[in-house]
């Protein structure tokens, strides 16, 4: 059996509950974005966004990122291809970042 | 004598100066507020002037005439804001003013310079925004003679203000192109980081059936990286490539750069708030109304309207050592052009996303939610008149603060 299916995940792919969150279920969800394995810098960034999430209670945006890990747009798209702040969110066991209302 | 300063006469700055002028004591209190222009833009206005609807003059007005005689009003750029000593200073003669309550409006602008050869070769010629009286009018010089082509719109990142406009200019593209008989003759193409037509599913998945209907291309996920002004193409970071006769963007928006040079932005300026108090998270008498703050909700002319009652409340509360009340719930509303003299309304909330169903004016409406209809079209043809004569000045306008879910089907 798959690590993801003994956590709940909505329509979209998204931990509905994240507690469940553990470093092998967010090497399981890099895998279903097409990232086979996460270098220090895709942990970096997920770290960053885990601890940044704790302070203001939702996933950051791509220029929260950016200014926080000081890592480029560029190099980002290059680590989680199409859509970084999206997909780095559901692997660290976030919520689809909001930033867009 | 206390001060109570106000930065930026736009919008919400405008309508705090009318509010604050009938609520505080003359004996006691002087009111300040202070822009850098003298020209007050009726922003929604500018959607229409590339189309030819609008000329520049239906949206321009002297900012004095809408500041009550009773408020000082001060012309200058603002050179920096330090709240721990309450104190501003102003670029004009270096003036400072300190101040007893500090209401921070202003606003928000567009950056075209953060993308890569966007403000560059050609910017103005086939290269234009629309969220600025100075790209709006090149547009509609542009479009006058246009013969056809690709146009593309494209958003830059979110958020934008009034993330409605960008639809309700393809809208008017396609129906302005339609007119001329040259519909057969132009592509339009819609490039979006968003994953849809809009931010909200209910509305996303209404809006982009209209995008279908009327032959307008989608292009989702689109993170714009750079503009290839030798190919005429704007590339994603992720290297696709959109090319390009005619490019209309909706550049980076981001709070004002005295917000940034004075420590009190995140990283797009924006000043972080209590999103239901509307009070600065780090300094009690500092408030902020309208699209300089960080809410999660749309930076709208409407929502800052919605603001209004609640922020006056909050600082007369706490004039008098009360907690402010955490009553602002995110309330927007919107009505999206959508051609063909027809419109659309979409109404929500933090929680409570655009639903189909009527919207209940008394006296002016019910107007169709989320369905488009005539009496949408000219409801936010009205809006230009009760914006210059009822909303600027204050005054009671038919709506609530918060949103209501009397007439949404849920
Ligand atoms: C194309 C377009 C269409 C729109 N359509 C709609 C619509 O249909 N419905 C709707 O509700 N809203 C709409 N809006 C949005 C609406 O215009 C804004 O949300 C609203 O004006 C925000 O008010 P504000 O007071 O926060 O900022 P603003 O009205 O932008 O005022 C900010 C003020 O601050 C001043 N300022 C900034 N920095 C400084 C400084 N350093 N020194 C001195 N002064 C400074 C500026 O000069 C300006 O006067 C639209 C906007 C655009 C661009």
């Amino acid at each position: 059996m798959s690590l993801l299916e003994t956590v709940s995940l909505n329509e979209e792919g998204f931990l509905t509950n994240p507690e469940e969150w553990t470093k092998e279920i967010a090497v399981e969800m890099a895998k279903g974005e097409g990232i086979e394995d996460l270098s220090e810098d895709h942990w970096m960034i997920i770290d960053f966004c885990r601890e940044s999430a704790v302070d203001s209670g939702s996933a950051p945006t791509l220029r929260q990122i950016t200014k926080g890990t000081g890592i480029s747009t560029k190099v980002l798209f290059g680590l989680f291809p199409k859509g970084p702040a999206k997909k780095v969110a559901k692997i660290s066991g976030l919520g689809k970042p909001e930033g867009c209302v | 004598m206390k001060t109570f300063l106000i930065l930026g006469a736009g919008t919400g700055g405008t309508m705090v100066a009318n509010k604050m002028a009938h609520e505080l004591d003359p004996q006691e209190w002087r009111i300040i507020i202070v822009d850098k222009f003298e020209t007050h833009y009726y922003q929604p206005g500018f959607l229409f002037i590339p189309f030819g609807i609008y000329s520049p003059n239906d949206v321009i007005k002297p900012k004095r005439d809408f500041i009550p005689h009773n408020v000082e009003y001060v012309l200058s750029d603002i050179e920096l804001i330090e709240p721990d000593k309450n104190r501003v200073t102003l670029q004009k003669e270096n003036k400072i003013i300190n101040y007893d309550y500090l209401v921070v409006s202003t606003g928000t602008q567009i950056h075209p310079e953060e993308t890569e050869g966007m403000a560059e070769d050609g910017w103005h010629e086939n290269k234009f925004d629309f969220y600025t009286i100075e790209g709006a009018t090149a547009l509609s010089r542009f479009l006058k003679f246009w013969k056809g082509g690709r146009m593309v719109l494209n958003i830059t990142e979110m958020p934008i203000k009034c993330p409605v406009a960008p639809l309700e200019f393809l809208f008017l593209a396609d129906w302005f192109f339609h007119e001329r008989g040259m519909r057969d003759n132009v592509e339009i193409v819609f490039a979006t980081p968003l994953d849809g037509a809009f931010t909200k599913p209910r509305a996303s998945s209404v809006l982009g059936g209209m995008l279908d209907q009327k032959g307008i291309n989608l292009v989702p996920d689109f993170n714009i990286g750079w503009v290839d002004n030798d190919k005429q193409a704007i590339v994603s970071y992720d290297e696709q490539e959109v090319e390009y006769d005619l490019l209309v963007t909706i550049p980076t928006n981001m709070g004002a750069e005295v917000i940034d040079r004075s420590g009190m932005g995140d990283e797009l300026n924006y000043v972080p708030i209590d999103k239901h108090t509307l009070q600065s998270d780090k300094w009690e008498n500092v408030w902020v109304i309208g699209d300089a703050g960080n809410a999660p909700t749309s930076k709208a002319g409407s929502v800052a309207h919605f603001m209004l009652e609640i922020l006056i409340e909050n600082i007369l509360r706490h004039m008098e050592g009360l907690e402010p009340l955490p009553k602002f719930d995110g309330h927007a509303n919107c009505y999206i052009e959508s051609g063909f003299e027809k419109g659309i309304l979409i109404d929500f909330n933090y929680d409570v996303e655009p639903l189909p169903g009527k919207f209940p004016l008394p006296g002016f409406g019910p107007f169709s939610l989320l369905k488009e209809s005539a009496a949408n079209h000219w409801g936010k043809m009205a809006f230009r008149w009760i914006y210059w004569n009822i909303l600027l000045k204050g005054g009671e306008m038919p709506f609530e603060s918060q949103m209501t879910m009397a007439g949404k089907w849920a």
